[in-house]
């Protein structure tokens, strides 16, 4: 006996119809249901932020969020960060600053950036680091991130 | 995992009527604000099936409400959300950086300090802010609205004086007299996202030439409960919050502690360190009502 339930949400600025269980995750969801699998599983806990999306524009774990939750809510993925003609600059900055190295926090931590720019325009690196002390990244040491994200800062605040 | 089932009632009448049912019928609902430690749970170990019954989409567990004597809280507002409220933090600021203390910024996109206390985890930092405030639980149930102090809420470790047709829809928390303010300290071993190891929170008033006319201590994470210690309010009140008064009020702190040893820290350490938090939260607070 299925008891699944069927969901109706706006992905990415998409309108999407999805059936899931009752319990499953809106990570799992996202991966295995509307195959974004941009948004990683790290933890599965909320400690590591590699699931991070927006729901309705605030940052959170998509492991600790119920799909059936979803309903009516807006979502944005790491997918729905990229701009039509390429890259966000937040995206850009981290590939010029070297921010990454396997990549799995890497989504995460850009949808965790996007969230802090439009919060706070200029942070300082203290904000910086404890905005994003949600985000693990066990590979770069964070330095080259936080560079990242004060470059973005600062070309987005030169665009604006 | 099977037997799940999710729904989010609009109305208080309708989530009572649901978690009754669910007594009546012997099958287990359990309440969602926003699942931060629930879906935790769900993922390891205490992973049966169940109701999960949601409040997000109940007005009044979204209500903050600024009263002239008191404040509401509803149940189902995010630390985010709280903290983003200056007129709150103004009110209440220990409170909002106990809230502010727990977990990531995903985490207080979605945590709420009803849930906080719910989860009646020993170490939940919001508890003793709450105590400490004098915070009181707004409960509904079958034969209406029942109120509850929150130092007597938490029954134990994981547990609380809801009954499984109840869930708390708020919280009541008596807005601040004339130089009265709040703070909360805790330790942990890193600066960020950590469980306490010891924490305190005060309250307290001040009159005009800065004596303690009233105070409220509370601590966490060096019991099986938050605790409210009287003994360390008595202890200030009517000092100016000298060497002698925040000792006494240390010791008292340190006195009532009955922790365990773990890895984060000795029983021994525990005592201790909950006792200069008291002090030093005391400070805090008393320079808040001050200013």
């Amino acid at each position: 006996m299925s008891n699944k339930v069927q969901i109706q949400s706006s992905v990415n600025g998409e309108i999407v119809d999805f059936l899931c269980d009752p319990q499953e995750t809106l990570l799992d969801v996202l991966r295995n249901r509307l195959s974004l699998t941009g948004t990683k599983e790290g933890c599965a806990t909320g400690d590591c932020g590699a699931c991070s999306v927006l729901l309705d524009g605030r940052l959170t774990c998509s492991c600790l969020v119920l799909g059936v939750e979803a309903v009516d809510k807006e979502i944005t993925t790491i997918e729905g960060i990229s701009e039509k003609d390429g890259l966000h600059p937040i995206q850009r900055k981290f590939l010029e600053r070297a921010a990454l190295q396997c990549g799995i926090c890497t989504p995460g931590l850009i949808v965790a950036t996007k969230a802090l720019l439009e919060k706070h325009k200029d942070p300082d690196e203290e904000t910086i680091r404890y905005w994003l002390a949600g985000n693990l990244c066990r590979c770069t040491g964070y330095d080259k991130i936080v560079r990242a994200v004060q470059d973005a800062a600062k070309e987005l605040s030169y665009e604006a | 995992m099977g037997g799940y089932t999710y729904v989010a009632p609009a109305t208080v009448a309708d989530a009572l009527t649901i978690l009754s049912e669910h007594k009546n019928n012997g099958t287990r609902a359990q309440v969602l604000a926003g699942g931060t430690d629930l879906l935790v749970q769900m993922r390891s170990g205490d992973n049966a099936g169940r109701a999960i019954v949601d409040i997000k989409n109940i007005k009044e567990s979204n209500n903050l409400v600024f009263g002239e004597t008191e404040t509401f809280i509803g149940a189902a507002i995010s630390s985010a959300v709280l903290n983003e409220s200056e007129k709150l933090k103004e009110l209440f600021p220990g409170l909002l950086e106990a809230a502010d203390l727990i977990g990531s910024t995903q985490i207080q996109g979605r945590a709420t300090i009803a849930g906080n206390l719910c989860n009646a985890s020993p170490a939940g930092d919001t508890i003793p802010a709450l105590i400490a405030n004098s915070g009181v639980c707004v409960i509904s149930g079958p034969s209406g609205e029942r109120q509850m102090a929150v130092e007597e809420f938490v029954t134990g470790v994981g547990t609380n004086a809801l009954s499984s047709e109840e869930f708390v829809l708020g919280l009541r928390l008596p807005n601040p007299a004339l130089r009265t303010s709040d703070a909360y300290l805790r330790f942990i071993p890193r600066t960020e996202m950590d469980i306490a190891v010891a924490g305190a929170g005060v309250s307290l008033s001040l009159s005009e030439d800065g004596t303690c006319i009233a105070a409220r201590v509370a601590i966490g994470a060096v019991a099986p409960t938050a605790l409210l210690v009287e003994d360390a309010a008595e202890a200030i009140v009517g000092s100016k919050l000298d060497e002698g008064a925040l000792s006494k009020a240390s010791e008292a702190c340190s006195g009532a502690a009955s922790p365990i040893s773990d890895k984060r820290g000795t029983a021994e350490y525990r005592r201790k360190v909950v006792g200069v938090l008291c002090k030093r939260a005391a400070v805090i607070a008393r320079d808040r009502a001050l200013s």
